[in-house]
This record gives C-alpha cells, structure tokens and sequence, in this order.
C-alpha cells in the first residue's frame, strides 16, 4: 500500500515532468500553438482525478510526501504567474524530493527548457540555480547547473542575466579545476562569442572567476577573448567589459596587467562613448594598485590626467567622485604633483555635478595629503577654491561642501580654524539654503573639539532659530534630531536661555510628525540634563497643555509623560504627572480617553503597586466601562497589561 | 524669510501645479568644457552679395571661421556686440546656400562641416530636474539656441543644396558625425530634436553607405534606454524616423530587421515613459506587420508577454495598438493568436479600472473586428463571456454596464444557442473554478506542513542551501529517506 501511493505520486512527477517538455516542444514549433492553450484545463482535470485518488488512499496510509512534489512541478506551468513563481521558489523542496539523480536527469532539462517564461520567473530561477550544488549530487556533478544558467545568461531583461551570472560566479567556485577547463570555461567562450550582445555582456563577468585556475593554455585564450570584448562594436558589451576590466587586473599575472590591460584601458578610457570612458575611470583605481610605483606614471597617469579633462562631464564627475580612491592608489608624490591641480581644476569644474562630487571630497582628500606638505597644500590650493564655493551658485555645491567642511578644522588646527575656516562656517550658517545651513549644525561636533562652539554661538542661534521655524516640516525635523547634540555642546545654560523656547513651540507644531520628534527630543534631554532640571523647566509646562482647548496639545501632553516618566523617576511621575493623567479619563473627546488609557500602561512600570491599586485601577475600571469602544479596548488591555484584573 | 502659510506650514508638501507655476521657464547653456580662452571679440565682415564673385568664395570661409566662435549664453550681459554679429552672419549663411547655386565647392565641404561640428556637437549638460517629467515639467531650453537654431538650419539646407554631393561630403558626414548627431538627440530642447530629426532623415536618405550604421546606433540608443539608463530624450523622434525607414524596408524582410521588431521595438513597449512615445511606436510596428503579416502572432505574443500589470494608462495604450494591429491583420492570422489575445481582453474588459474596461470594450464599435469576432464566435465567446456575464452585474461604473449589456446583446446574436448553453453552465463553472482554488490552498497548506514537518526543508527554504558538512549531515537523512522512496517505486507497478 505504501509503495503504491508513492509510485502513484511517481507517475504523478515524471508525467508532470514529461508532459511540461512536450508542451515547450509544441511551444517553440509554433504551429500547434493553439493546443497549448488547451492544455492546462487537461492537466486541470487530470490532476482533479488524481487529488480524488491520491486523497483515498492517503487517508489510508497517510503517507504522501511525494504527492505535492507533483503539484508543484505541475503549478510550473500554471498559467497564472504567481503560480509559477511561487513554485519556482519552492525549487529546492522539489529537487530534494526528487533525489540528486532524477534532478539531475529530469528536472533540469524540464527547466532548461522552461526558458521562454517571464523575467520574474526567471529571476526567481536564476537565483535557485546559484543554490543547487548539492541538490544535484556535490561539486562533482555541479556542471549541469551550467546549461539552465547558460541560457538564463542569454535573456534580455538585465536584472535576469546579472542574477544567473551571479549563480554561474558562485558555482564556479565549486567546479573542479578540471570540470572548470571542460565544462565552465567552454560556457565562457561560447557567450563570448555570442551573436546577440546580451551573452557577449554576460561572458564579461565570468572571465575573472576561472582566470585563476585554468592552465596556461587556457589562459592565454581567455585573455583573447577578453580583449575582443573590449573592442565590442557594441557599446552595451564595451561598458560591460569596461565595469569588469578592474577585476580581471586583479586575477592576472603582473606582466599581462602590464602587456594587456593597461593597452585595453587606454584604448576604453578614450572611447567614442562616454559611458565607456566613465567605467575606465573605476578600473583605473584597481589596475593602479596592482602596479609598481614607478610605472604608474607612465603607464597610468596619461589616461587619468586625460579623464579628468574630458570634454564630457559624466567622465569628470566620476574622476571626482572616486577620487580619494584614486589618491591612494597613486601614492602621495604624484597625488602632490598631479592630484591637486586636478583636483583644483574639479573644484572650479563649470558643471554644478562636477563641483559638488568634488566638494563632498575635500575633507578626505586633504586628510589623505602626505603630512609633511598637507598644511601648505591645504591653505594655498585648497583653500582659496573652498572659499569661492561657499558662495557658489549652486545650492547642491555648497550643501555637499556644507557637509565636509567642517572636517577641515580637525586638519588645520585651533589658528587656522579661526581665522580661515571659521568665516566660511559663519557665512554658511547664513546661506539662503536651509540644506547648508543644517549641514554645518549637524557636522558642529568636529568643530567643538577644536575650537569649542561658543566661537559659533552667535550665529548659531539665528541659523537655528530660523531653521526651527521653517516651512518645510522635513527641514524642522531634522533640526529638531540636532537639538540633543547641540545641547550637551551648548550647556544648559545657552540651551534654558535661547532654545528651551523652541523646544516647547514645536510641540504644538501642526505637524504631528513634528510634535512627535519633539516628544522624543524632550526625553534625549532629559537625559542629558537630568530629572531636577526636568521638574523645574519642562514638565510644568508639558502639564499646562492638559488644559488646552486643543485636543491634539492635550494628547501631546500624555505622549510627553510617556515618553518622560521613565527619565524623570517615580517620584516626579507619581506627584506630578499621575494626577494629571487621571484627571484627563474625563476629557470629553475619547482619543484623549483612550490615550490616558494607553499612557496608563506605559506608566504603570514607573509607579508603586500602592498608587497603581488605589489611583490607576478605579480609573481604568471606569474607562473600561466608557461608551466608546476604543477606549474599552485600551483600558482592558491596560488592566491585563499591569495585571490589575 | 517670506511669511509662511498656515495651509503651507500643515503639510509642507505644496501642490505641484503651484509649484510648477512659480518656476520660470528655465534654460540651460550647452555643456562645453571651457578650454577655449575667452571669445575675443567679433568685427563685421562684408557683406557676402555686396562682394565680388571672385572674392565670395574666400568671404564665405571667413564667414564660417567667424562662426566656430563660441558665446556664454547663460550670461546675457557679455559679448552683445560680438554675438549680434555672428547671429547676422549666420543668417546669411543660411540665406547664401538657400538660395545661391555654386557656392558649395569641394574647399568649402570641410570648412562648412567643422563650422556645424564646433558649434552643434557638445556634450549635454546634466538634467536640472533629476526626476524631470517630461508630461507635467516643462523642458529645460538651450540657452544658446539663437546661433544653435540658425547653425541647425544652415546645416539642413546645406544637405538640401541641389549641388549637394554626397560623394565629397562622406569624408566629413562619417560615423563619427552621425554617432555624435545621435547623442544629442537627448537634448531636452524639443525645438533642437525636431531639427535633428529632420537632419537625419535627410543624411539616412543621401548617404546609402550611413544607412545600416544609423540603424545599428539606433538599436544601441533603444536597448540602452530599455535595459540601463531607462532616460533619453529622443526615442520618440527616431522612432519618426524609423516610421518611414521601415516603410521603405524591400521585401521579403531581412532578418536584421525582424530582430530589431522583435528584440528592440516589442522591449521599448515595456519603458515606463511609453506615453511620450507610443504613438510613433504603435506605427512603427504596424507598419512591420503591413509589410509581413507572419509577424502577427509573435508580434502578438510579445505584448502580451509585456503586457502591464499595474499601470492602467499604459494597459489603455496597449489595447489602442492591438485595435490597431487588428485593423490589419489577415483572418488567418487572427485565428492563430485568437484564444490568448482574448484571454487578455476578457482580462481589460473586467478591470476595475474604467478607462480600460472601456478601452477593450469599444474593439466592439470596429465593424473589421467585429467581423472577425463573428467568424470566430465559438471561440472567442466562451472566454469572453464569464467576464462580461460578471461584469455586468458587478462593475462600479454605469457605462461600463451599459456597454456590457450592448456586447453581450451582440456577441448572443452572432450565436444565439452558445450563448444559451453558456449562460446556463455559468453558475456551475464558477463553482468548479472556486473548488480548483480551494484545492489549489489546500495543497499549498500540505506542502507547507511537509516542509514543517521537516526541518531540513524549512531551513533549506529560509537560508539557500548548507555550505559546510556540518550542515550536510543533517541534510542526508531526508535525502537518504527520499531515496529509500524511490527504490520502492521501482519496485512496484510503475
């Protein structure tokens, strides 16, 4: 009985399996299209008989592990997509179930063949795939991933063939040096000489993975191949090679790295297209940490020097946005020679793109200057480019530079910050662009260490303020998330003289997103100033709002006590907040009732079993009883919550 | 700071149209690296027919040096003599080879050319508006487009030039040239890509041997946009160009260009932006499927393959071009993709969406497809009538209703006893499909307790698989039962 069920949930598989071929055979001869249609209400109705079979004899036995196995592989040609997919996902379940043998021989010429489906199926195949070493028998049979991923290699949709690359790259680390010359390395030429480019695409990224442990032979022929990809008539293959030529430098022996790649990155980094040009850029930094110093000046510098002039900006921006990269690579001497003036030149670029990649560069470039000429570097070339973007045109320049600038004074030292630096901080903290100006409060720590903020507190304040009362909420939000920090710089004393003001306006803010970080803020300075400073400014006022004709100030009251009452002890809560709240279970608007409710419970922890039975559970009984149905349903959960029942 | 408003200060998220209002119509310089030291200034030359024959020829390179002089638009106070004189100069120009004969002796070919490449060829700057919506934001203008127009001008009449001669000018107008033309066909100038679009229209008509290659750039453009940047200006301008390049296709059609249909055309339906150039598409494709009708079916099979999910303006573009498409197809070849072309239509009718199910609803108006519905009623009216049976009692909105009941009044008249018999099984064929669901959940739920109940399964599911032998072990037993299984079915009667 129970070898029948199973051979019934067998027949079940291989007629899954074989039906599935044969249909993709109908499929691709085209002809018998039609009956292609047809076919899922026949496998409909045949699977209809079977679960009625299959459900008996089940019962009986109770064994039929195999069974929806066979539903599986039967949804996989499910015309509804979700079906497939989910199925597909469910990849692995049915190759364990089927045995490493039967996957190898039936389930993976039924996929390979299912590679007409749609991308999303595919995808979900491509990603499997990469998993299945073992559901196939072990890195000895690892080759018959290869043809599925092969033709998952070849599709259109990139998001496809960058996933089965991905799978191939990963099982190629699992072939054996000789499954890798004999199966894999055969797959790489094949894409490589492709006739559609998006398997010449694919190749480009699997070169690197067998470079390493092929023969010599073997090598050489790669290398070829990877040098006629790289004079592709396709743009789409020459930017695939390109993004790709840093990683194969890294797996070649230093004589090829010389010979070949360096010729392969002149020749991308001056093609007619520049989004080829733009990837010799991100090659440039790997090949030039590969080289010997003394050859990257001949070898290197002409093509960088030549990228960071290029007459196109895309090839400029990213010479600028890698270019604390490329400064390591090159070392300091041609960084003192070459860099700067190029790094001068991006700085006064005429594209704002160009300037503001450049400008959120500078405070690791002049931290990476070699020390013995960083200070003289700094002052006399970086500098006088730095002061003219502070008032550049552009507000995403001067907010990248915003970001930065700071960082200099940490370089530059106490003097230097003063009378450098510090005009240019005061004249962002003043710019039109409230992005600038929340950069530099934010980034005002590294200044506090060297010069101390109160060198800033003048026009500090203004800035802040103005900021606290923007119209963008976004804009106060984040002003809001600094007070904290500003605070501990600032001392209580400046913060209870000029901010704490604001502090409390926000929290009648219109927008609750506002009065929520207001909330959270008064806690982080709680905190920081302690619970006595906390009774004498914050919470008379916080208590005062629960008079407030406004419901929403009266909620925000309650929301503050949440947040409070942990930081402020029991004895604050239990005096002074407690009473407050209890007194609000008679507001007339129930989302203040059932917040009392809420805050009840998050208090509770706080307060002394005494308070909780003689104060809290008469109230919350009462408002367990209220007509309205939230606030029955948070006092209940308040009193199982505290466990007042 | 400017006083806020309480509405403002609410949400901060002023509305777009208001914003889009405040904003000027901006324009932006041409990206040219400046290398150039600044332009000196211009003096006036002579005017071209006040010159004596003799020395016309030596004036008119003056001229066009005098032209490759570049000007900062973006700043409107500098240079204003200097360029006046060089907006005169082109002007008469365009004017001297308009209307001149002669003039374009071979000297002149590399002097006229290089004049166009310094002053057209660029690199564009980058977006001012990163998320631009080309719908809703109005373009961003070439700052220098009074030289620019005139330079573009002077070069299309230079190609229409009757003593134009392709032959001297191919050393000039090479690939490098058109590939360069390309480029600037992302310009968000719309003035600028209609020239270029009539531009290179006119060099794909004189230089046969350009031909291919500006086809093949093109497919680079178009699988660019599609696979990488999903940005590029200028789709819908080449498209116009292809309009009528594929028009002028010899049949049979080669295979290049059933590929380009098939690979680039059919993915281009799949751009987000479809909007901004269906219209050109849609042509295009007819315009393959008038010249071979075979294309039909996989033309048809490729939209459905493509066919939105979510996006109801998209899915309304698509059923205008499968109307389209059926206006012209051959019965033959409807009667190959009838079935799952009104699976998909069945599909549109019964959106909740109304402009789509009204869009699938007035195939019906179209006397053509509506022949060919009748030819093929037994087909078609079993996939289309559950749809249209449900909808017209569910559909929110009363025209869609009202259109139902008018489809279903002429699809019962084209076979008044199918329609019967169908109307009759319908409440029973609803309940079949529910009990396929039911038993669809239900063997879901068992395939999730085998996996529950087996451990091995579930991690296998959650992690990828195991990569040590650790792990391994405690996979094989599962692996081994599995086995034990199988040998058991090879015993038995299977």
């Amino acid at each position: 009985m129970f070898g029948a069920v199973n051979a019934l949930g067998e027949a079940l598989v291989c007629q899954a399996l074989h039906r599935g071929v044969k249909t993709q055979q109908r499929r691709r001869e085209g002809p018998a299209a039609a009956l292609l249609w047809q076919k899922p209400r026949s496998a409909a109705q045949q699977r209809h008989s079977v679960t009625a079979i299959l459900s008996k004899m089940a019962g009986a036995d109770g064994d039929d592990s195999l069974y929806p196995i066979a539903v599986l592989i039967d949804e996989l040609r499910n015309e509804d997509v979700q079906l497939r997919l989910n199925s597909i996902k469910k990849l692995s379940t049915i190759a364990l179930a089927l045995g490493v043998e039967r996957t190898r021989t039936e389930l993976l010429p039924f996929l390979t063949d299912t590679i007409y489906d749609e991308d999303e199926v595919l995808l979900a195949l491509a990603e499997q795939l990469g998993n299945f070493t073992m559901l196939v028998g072990g890195p000895e049979y690892v080759h018959c991933l290869l043809p599925p991923l092969e033709s998952l290699a070849t599709v259109e949709e990139t998001v496809v063939r960058d996933k089965a690359v991905e799978s191939l790259r990963k099982i190629s680390q699992e072939h054996s040096p000789v499954d890798l010359e004999v199966h894999f390395e055969p797959l790489v030429k094949r894409l490589a000489s492709g006739d559609w480019f998006t398997s010449r695409t694919s190749a480009c990224g699997l070169f690197s993975v067998c470079y390493p442990r092929v023969s010599s032979t073997v090598k050489a022929e790669i290398r070829q191949h990877f040098r006629t990809l790289c004079s592709d008539d396709t743009p789409m293959v020459r930017r695939a090679a390109a993004s790709k030529l840093g990683e194969f430098a890294k797996v070649l022996e230093l004589d090829y790295v010389k010979s070949d790649i360096i010729s392969l990155f002149t020749a991308l980094a001056s093609d007619e297209q520049d989004s080829v040009r733009l990837l010799a850029v991100e090659a440039c930094v790997s090949i030039a940490t590969l080289l010997p110093q003394e050859d990257l000046e001949t070898l290197v510098m002409p093509t960088l020097r030549q990228a960071a002039e290029d007459k196109s900006w895309r090839v400029r921006y990213m010479v600028a946005d890698k270019f604390s990269e490329l400064q390591k690579a090159v070392g300091p001497e041609i960084t003192k020679n070459d860099l700067v003036p190029a790094f001068q030149n991006l700085l006064k670029d005429c594209e704002a793109e160009v300037r503001a990649a450049a400008a959120n560069k500078v405070k690791e470039f002049c931290e990476n200057l070699p020390e013995d000429s960083r200070e003289q570097i700094i002052m006399t070339h970086i500098l006088p480019c730095v002061k003219e973007l502070v008032s550049d045109t552009n507000q995403h320049v001067k907010s990248a530079l915003a970001s930065v600038i700071m960082g200099l004074s940490t370089i530059l030292g106490k003097d230097n910050t003063i009378e450098h630096l510090l005009p240019l901080f005061l004249a962002q903290l003043k710019d039109e662009c409230p992005e600038v100006r929340l950069n530099i409060i934010s980034n005002l720590d590294c200044v506090n260490e060297v010069i101390g903020i109160r060198q800033l507190s003048q026009s500090l304040l203004p800035a802040i303020v103005e900021l606290a009362e923007d119209a963008k909420w976004r804009v106060r939000l984040a002003i809001i998330e600094y007070m904290p920090l500003l605070a501990g710089q600032l001392g209580v004393e400046f913060f209870d003289e000029k901010l704490n003001t604001l502090c409390m306006a926000w929290l009648i803010d219109h927008v609750y997103a506002i009065r929520e970080a207001a909330t959270c803020n008064l806690m982080k300075l709680v905190e920081k100033f302690g619970a006595e400073w906390a009774q004498n400014t914050i919470v008379p006022k916080v208590l005062g709002m629960a008079n407030d004709p406004n419901y929403l100030h009266r909620m925000t009251t309650l929301f503050c006590i949440n947040a409070l009452s942990e930081a402020c002890g029991q004895d604050i809560t239990t005096k002074q907040m407690l009473p407050v709240v209890l007194k609000m279970s008679n507001d007339q608007v129930a989302n203040v009732r059932f917040n009392v409710a809420k805050s009840l419970q998050k208090i509770g922890p706080v307060l002394d079993s005494n308070a909780l039975q003689t104060e809290v559970k008469p109230v919350l009984e009462k408002l367990a009883t209220d007509t309205d149905m939230d606030v029955k349903y948070f006092a209940q959960e308040a009193i199982s919550v505290l466990a007042l029942a | 700071m400017s006083a806020i408003s309480a509405s403002e200060k609410v949400d901060g998220f002023t509305r777009k149209s208001m914003r889009k209002a405040q904003k000027q119509r901006k324009s932006q310089g041409s990206s040219q690296y400046r290398t150039q030291s600044a332009p000196v200034e211009l003096s006036p030359l002579p005017q071209l027919k006040d010159a004596p024959s003799t020395e016309q020829q030596e004036l008119f390179t003056q001229k066009l040096q005098q032209c490759c002089m570049l000007f900062d638009f973006l700043d409107s106070v500098t240079d204003l003599k200097s360029k006046e004189i060089k907006r005169a100069t082109l002007n008469e120009l365009v004017d001297y080879v308009s209307t001149n004969r002669g003039v374009l002796v071979e000297t002149a070919y590399p002097e006229i050319t290089d004049m166009i490449c310094t002053n057209i060829f660029r690199t564009l700057p980058p977006s001012e508006n990163p998320d631009f919506d080309p719908e809703e934001d109005e373009p961003t203008l070439e700052a220098s487009w009074p030289h620019i127009q005139l330079v573009y001008e002077f070069l299309l009449r230079f190609l229409e030039n009757p003593d134009f001669q392709p032959s001297i000018a191919k050393r000039y107008i090479d690939q490098k040239f058109v590939l360069q033309l390309l480029e600037l066909f992302d310009s968000e100038d719309p003035r600028e890509r209609d020239f270029l679009k009539t531009i290179l229209h006119r060099i794909y008509g004189k230089f046969l041997g350009l031909r291919a290659f500006i086809r093949k750039q093109i497919n680079n453009i178009f699988l660019r946009f599609i696979y990488e940047t999903e940005h590029f200006n200028g789709v819908a301008e080449l498209l116009e160009i292809l309009g009528s390049i594929i028009n002028g296709f010899a049949l049979p059609l080669k295979a290049e260009h059933k590929q380009f249909l098939m690979k680039v055309l059919i993915p281009l339906h799949t751009a987000k932006a479809l909007s901004l150039f269906h219209a050109q598409l849609a042509y295009c494709v007819v315009q393959f499927l008038e010249k071979d009708p075979t294309l039909t079916e996989p033309v048809i099979r490729g939209l459905l393959k493509f066919w939105p999910k979510t996006c109801s303006q998209k899915e309304v573009m698509f059923l205008g071009e499968i109307e389209e498409i059926l206006d012209v197809i051959e019965p033959t070849q409807f009667k190959k993709i009838q079935e799952p072309l009104f699976k998909q239509i069945s599909k549109c009718v019964a959106n909740p969406h109304f402009q789509v199910a009204e869009r699938a609803l007035y195939f019906w108006n179209n006397e053509y497809i509506l022949s060919l519905i009748e030819e093929n009623i037994d087909k078609i009216l079993p996939i289309m009538f559950g749809s249209l049976y449900r909808i017209s009692k569910e559909h929110w909105n009363p025209t869609i209703v009202a259109l139902v009941y008018n489809v279903l009044k002429t699809l019962m008249e084209m076979n008044c006893t199918l329609f019967d018999e169908l109307t009759s099984s319908y409440k029973a064929d609803r309940q079949r499909e529910k009990k396929k669901e039911q038993e669809r959940d239900e063997l879901w739920k068992q395939l999730e307790e085998l996996r529950l109940s087996n451990p091995t399964l579930v991690q296998n599911n959650c992690h990828g698989l195991p990569k040590n032998n650790n792990d391994l072990n405690l996979m094989f037993p599962i692996v081994l039962h599995l086995d034990k299984l199988n040998s058991y079915l090879k015993m038995s009667i299977f």
